[in-house]
């Protein structure tokens, strides 16, 4: 997703009670008076039945027995629910070894990025240094070109240092691709911590990294949260850079893995299904952790 | 670490698009100067992934703005179970790809995929499409997968922009007798309008990089011919090993990018809203 997809999904989130509460008493919305009506409830309805119905019927295909897959005409609700599918995509092939794969790869991408981003922001936020706004235009640019267009010059620099087939390899270049985002959201968020909270900091003793772990980073929390948010799903979905730079099977990830159950000749759908439910749970468990976090660390930071 | 993984790619990707190089250690890589590029310009196939590209571009960025912007304007108000048509309707964006492609390769499947069944049902006869062996119906399913995954996105960028619209505007507007239609073209429209740019160029840019799911699900077939320029660049770069090849294509690709996003940055210095 990008930049400005992701701070829109940050101003959703900012203060929603109180929008919510305005509108109520006596806003009137955007079709008049009367907020809602029966047509804009049907509306809805379409809009959201559409956007799950593909999802809920993967997850409704990873509980059917295989004979009910193969069907010619299509099964909607499992006839006879069963788990095979779980079983066998869990315990067939390397599954398991690509789901650990791929939460290693995700969190250890998470915390670089994160530690990084937040070292970077707060010297961008903080200190001045020459062509310090050159630097940060530099990383802004580089978010328009896209992951995919570097594959590449990226693979030959990784077999140039050895880092091609290494979980160790794809954790440094997600991190640098969450980068740019991550040190443009965070640097807005630590300029809005007042410099006299820094200082009186200080006062107290408190070096620099302490500044950053204890002050800046519990008040920035929400803005924290959202990188993390971010470049977790990033790092669990990425397929190109995974399919092009890791060879071996047992460090595969888990989006390569999926496309091991599509064979040449058969396609265990059933398995794959059950796999893709088994990788989507996590980005959406993710998700709706980050939401909630939003709003609680909004509030905090209202107080200050 | 960012100026290697990032940087220096970019400054390699042009460097090797002049050499014939060869991915061997030892293996000589002669200049060949700009014939990488003049070579692009007589490839049929690159102008077929060409067209496939653009015809992404201009098929589904309008129509995933015009649901989005839909969807928007349904869920902006009060509304019972607003929150959760909000949550539904996003959910596709957090979803992978590649579980996205698969799913609606089973969907479009020749035999027992939905897609056909429903047809069956509305055309009174069995309908058999082999979906995803055919030229336009494979581009076809490509579109819907990915507008389908999409509008989740525009659809939270135009909610934050409708969620700002100052609701007296609409309000004098239609005690002055403004109708509906007029309401949204003369107010509520200019309102979100640097929303609407911005939603625009990136989706531009976002579409004109489609990758996964065409190679997830056609993968480029039949015959390349809805191969797009980045997965026609993959092909040629790790099937048959043109790295030079390849890294010109996609040179081409992020010199057109980089000019969209100058144009967006310019639209973004002039509204610092977003």
């Amino acid at each position: 997703m990008s930049l400005s997809g992701k701070l829109a999904v940050m101003d959703s989130n900012k203060y929603p009670a109180p929008k919510r509460k305005a509108r109520r008493s006596t806003e009137p919305g955007l079709f008049g008076v009367r907020t809602w009506n029966k047509t804009r409830l049907v509306a809805a309805c379409i809009f959201g039945a559409i956007s799950v119905f593909p999802l809920l019927y993967m997850v409704s295909l990873s509980f059917q027995p295989s004979t009910d897959i193969l069907e010619t005409t299509p099964v909607l609700i499992p006839s006879h629910p069963t788990i095979e599918n779980y079983v066998l995509a869990w315990t067939g092939g390397n599954f398991n070894e690509f789901f650990v794969n791929s939460m290693i790869v995700a969190i250890a991408t998470v915390i670089v990025t994160v530690c990084l981003a937040s070292l970077a922001a707060f010297a961008f936020a903080r200190y001045q240094f020459p062509f310090k706004e050159v630097i940060f235009y530099l990383f802004l640019a580089s978010l328009a070109v896209p992951s995919v267009d570097l594959i590449i010059p990226q693979y030959l620099l990784m077999t140039r240092l050895h880092l091609t087939n290494s979980l160790q390899g794809l954790v440094l270049i997600y991190a640098s691709e969450n980068l740019p985002f991550s040190i443009f959201l965070l640097r807005g968020f630590f300029e809005a911590v007042p410099k006299e909270l820094e200082e009186s900091f200080r006062l107290d003793g408190a070096r620099t990294l302490r500044v950053l772990t204890r002050l800046i980073a519990p008040l920035s929390a929400p803005a924290i949260a959202v990188v993390a948010m971010f470049t977790f799903n990033f790092a669990w979905e990425e397929f190109v850079i995974a399919l092009t730079l890791i060879n071996s099977p047992s460090r595969r990830t888990l989006p390569i893995g999926l496309t091991y159950f599509i064979g040449a000749h058969t396609t265990e759908w059933g398995p794959l299904f059950a796999g893709s439910v088994i990788a989507t749970v996590p980005s959406l468990i993710v998700y709706f952790i980050s939401q909630r976090y939003f709003k609680r660390g909004v509030s905090i930071g209202g107080i200050r | 670490m960012y100026a290697v993984f990032i940087v220096y790619p970019i400054y390699r990707q042009f460097d090797i698009s002049f050499f014939n190089w060869h991915i061997f250690p030892g293996a000589n890589s002669p200049f060949v100067g700009w014939s990488n590029y003049s070579r692009i310009f007589h490839d049929p196939e690159v102008r077929t992934a060409a067209f496939n590209t653009l015809l992404f571009v201009v098929i589904t960025v309008p129509i995933q703005m015009v649901l989005g912007l839909g969807a928007a304007a349904l869920l902006t108000d009060r509304l019972p179970g607003r929150g959760f048509w909000r949550a539904l309707i996003f959910i596709p964006v957090i979803t992978s790809w590649v579980v996205v492609s698969y799913i609606f390769a089973y969907i479009f499947a020749d035999q027992g995929g939905l897609a056909n069944e429903i047809l069956s049902i509305f055309a009174g006869h069995t309908v058999h499409i082999d979906w995803l062996a055919q030229t336009w119906t494979g581009n076809a399913v490509i579109w819907i997968l990915s507008i389908w995954k999409g509008v989740g996105w525009s659809f939270i960028m135009f909610l934050a922009a409708l969620d700002g619209v100052p609701r007296t505007l609409v309000e004098a507007s239609r005690v002055d007798g403004a109708k509906e239609p007029r309401v949204w073209r003369h107010v509520v429209l200019p309102n979100i309008r640097p929303t609407i740019m911005v939603v625009l160029v990136l989706l531009v840019i976002g579409a004109s990089q489609v990758f996964t799911q065409v190679y997830l699900t056609t993968g480029g077939g039949p015959y390349e011919s809805t191969q797009v320029l980045l997965s026609y660049a993959y092909l040629q770069a790790f099937t048959y090993l043109n790295f030079s090849y390849a890294a010109a294509i996609a040179s081409i690709m992020a010199v057109i990018v980089l000019f969209l996003s100058i144009f967006q940055i310019q639209i973004l210095r002039r509204n610092d809203s977003i």
